[in-house]
């Protein structure tokens, strides 16, 4: 089991500094998880690391191939709910 | 050490009268520092007003990774056309860090500032940070380094701070009530969880609060910055103020939010607005009563390069600094002489204010009446403290309050050149208007030359032109034309106006 950085990273060093296992390789374009070395954290943390740091929705999938930072996620508004902040905020 | 300075410059500033020293140099935001700090920050752009026409800062971009998300921030740093804080060209290992930074300060002797801002928050990064730290310190002594950071993991990096010789730490404050940290940072990452919304914005605020008194226990100075965010701490960031002075934070610099769609970021998609210079402006002043506010931030990239306001950073690109050979005994040698020079400068300038500090607003029938309204002139300058810029050259205008009290500078107004040497270019008109309305509210402009249609729709806007005082100092000149606009009866309307109003 192992999870997955996908295109959408931006490079940020954020998630190499925080994973226990050293899985993570700077990389361009983008940085990458080496599979053999990712425990996606078992034993050492409740959460996966660098799926706890990471700044883009999207950007780290599970073993199943699903975002673990889903859309909406991490900026706190989800989805359906964006027409009534956009109102919100822009009345600001 | 005793660093609580601010409530010394209350007693002075409610004090009856006006001695030379407190008032006549209140330009001079440094004034009513005690000569321990003043020392400390006399030669650092960043927080002297003065010093920042005078010498130069550099921002290293070591530290990429960050640990918390703010929503005026976008974690896609790699931007070479933008100028705002968190945006750089290219990320630098602590040893390339060095290298450009020894190629930088031998060639820019002014340089006396190391800073590390980022892209990230330097202290989410120590490794990076404090290698680049300790290299520096051994290798490069005579230049001073300093950190800014979000502050969440501040308390547990303050011993080591201290070793460095860090003795300037900036730390971003929006906010003291969670709920208000809610609407701007929606997760911090925190023993080893993503925590979000308002339980986040407690921590967050709880370690930036704890970090601030760790600091000034150990005598290092503390600027706070905060971004001014409409609608979600404007009113709020008055008692972040009041706080943050109260505990011993030196400097309080409060920053318009820059938020474009292009951008990228949470509130630049969102349509959330920045201030505008008014706004920003009221409240600078509503916080200076309570603490000593700078005004002079042009807030720069994590890796900008020069003088305040100005970037060099593509003169010192990697491939660049990598054929440079730079000999830092020998520069150090220059630097020190270059230094020299330009304190002698300043003291000769600031026996000069103190001698300006004397002249008092006109004599004769209208000097009984003191109560002249204070006015605002925007001025042209490409440094050095002189109006020394053509108005069509300028790219921002130092704005400046003429009163009574003297002359004190207020902030700066950006505007994009209209006027770069070709006449054809279709757009120079609407800039040209850009540029009047940038200027509102200000009623005298003061610039080496003008041209002939600026002059005019200037006057149109109720702005006068002025190129009488060319090369002369800034602050003079503005008492000059305040002084010419009261002998010419120009406030006397107003303040009858006024008196009429009571």
């Amino acid at each position: 089991m192992a999870l997955t950085i996908v295109e959408s990273c931006v490079n940020c060093w954020a998630c190499l500094d925080v994973c226990p296992s050293d899985a993570i390789v700077s990389a361009e374009p983008h940085f990458l998880i080496e599979s053999k070395n990712c425990t996606e954290c078992e034993g050492d943390y409740a959460d996966p690391q660098c799926a706890s740091i990471c700044p883009i929705e999207g950007a780290i999938l599970n073993a199943f191939g699903d975002p673990i930072n889903p859309k909406g996620s991490l900026t706190g508004i989800k989805p359906e709910l964006k027409d009534d902040a956009l109102k919100e905020i822009q009345a600001r | 050490m005793e660093l609580n300075v601010l409530n010394a410059d209350q007693a002075a500033a409610s004090a009856e009268g006006c001695s030379a020293s407190a008032c006549g140099s209140s330009n001079d935001q440094m004034s009513h520092l005690p000569d321990s700090i003043r020392e400390k920050v006399q030669n650092h752009p960043c927080y002297s007003e003065e010093a920042h026409h005078y010498f130069a800062r550099m921002h290293v971009a070591v530290a990429p990774a960050c640990n918390i998300q703010c929503h005026y921030c976008n974690r896609k740093y790699d931007c070479a056309n933008e100028s705002r804080p968190g945006v750089v060209s290219e990320l630098l290992t602590p040893d390339q860090a060095v290298k450009k930074t020894k190629a930088v300060a031998a060639n820019i002797p002014q340089m006396t500032v190391l800073g590390i801002a980022g892209p990230g928050d330097p202290l989410a990064n120590p490794e990076r940070t404090f290698e680049t730290f300790r290299r520096l310190s051994a290798e490069a002594p005579d230049i001073k380094l300093c950190v800014s950071t979000n502050g969440l993991t501040l308390p547990m990096h303050v011993e080591e701070l201290a070793k460095h010789n860090i003795d300037h730490v900036t730390i971003t404050i929006n906010c003291i009530d969670p709920e208000v940290g809610a609407k701007i940072y929606p997760w911090i990452y925190w023993n080893n969880r993503r925590v979000r919304g308002r339980a986040a914005a407690k921590i967050l605020i709880q370690q930036q609060q704890k970090g601030l008194e760790m600091l000034v226990a150990k005598g290092i100075l503390v600027k706070v910055n905060s971004v001014l965010i409409p609608g979600v701490n404007d009113e709020h960031l008055k008692v972040v103020s009041k706080i943050v002075k109260e505990k011993g934070a030196f400097l309080h610099n409060v920053m318009p939010l820059i938020a474009e769609e292009e951008h990228g970021t949470f509130y630049g998609v969102m349509g959330q607005r920045g201030p505008s210079d008014e706004e920003l402006q009221d409240l600078q002043d509503a916080c200076s009563g309570d603490m000593n506010m700078m005004r002079h931030c042009r807030q720069c990239r994590a890796d900008a390069v020069g003088m305040l306001g100005e970037d060099r950073g593509s003169e010192f690109t990697l491939d660049k600094i990598e054929t440079m050979d730079i000999d830092y005994d020998a520069a150090m040698k220059t630097r020190a002489i270059v230094h020299k020079g330009i304190e002698e400068e300043l003291a000769e300038k600031q026996l000069k204010r103190e001698r300006l500090a004397g002249v008092k607003v006109p004599s004769g029938p209208v000097a009984a009446n003191k109560s002249f309204r204070p006015v605002l002139m925007a001025v042209a300058t490409s440094g050095g403290g002189v109006i020394n810029q053509h108005f069509g050259h300028a790219t921002e205008f130092l704005v400046y309050e003429a009163s009574g009290n003297g002359v004190r500078f207020i902030g700066h107004r950006k505007v994009d050149q209209y006027c770069i040497g070709n006449d054809t270019c279709g757009e120079k008109e609407s800039a040209l208007a850009g540029s009047i309305r940038a200027l509102s509210g200000c009623e005298a402009v003061l610039c080496s030359k003008i041209g002939y249609e600026p002059w005019g729709l200037l006057e149109d806007a109720g702005i006068a032109p002025n190129g009488e005082y060319a090369m002369e100092p800034i602050e003079e000149a503005v008492m000059s034309v305040y002084q010419e606009m009261i002998t010419a009866g120009k406030l006397d309307a107003e303040s009858e106006l006024k008196k009429a109003e009571v």
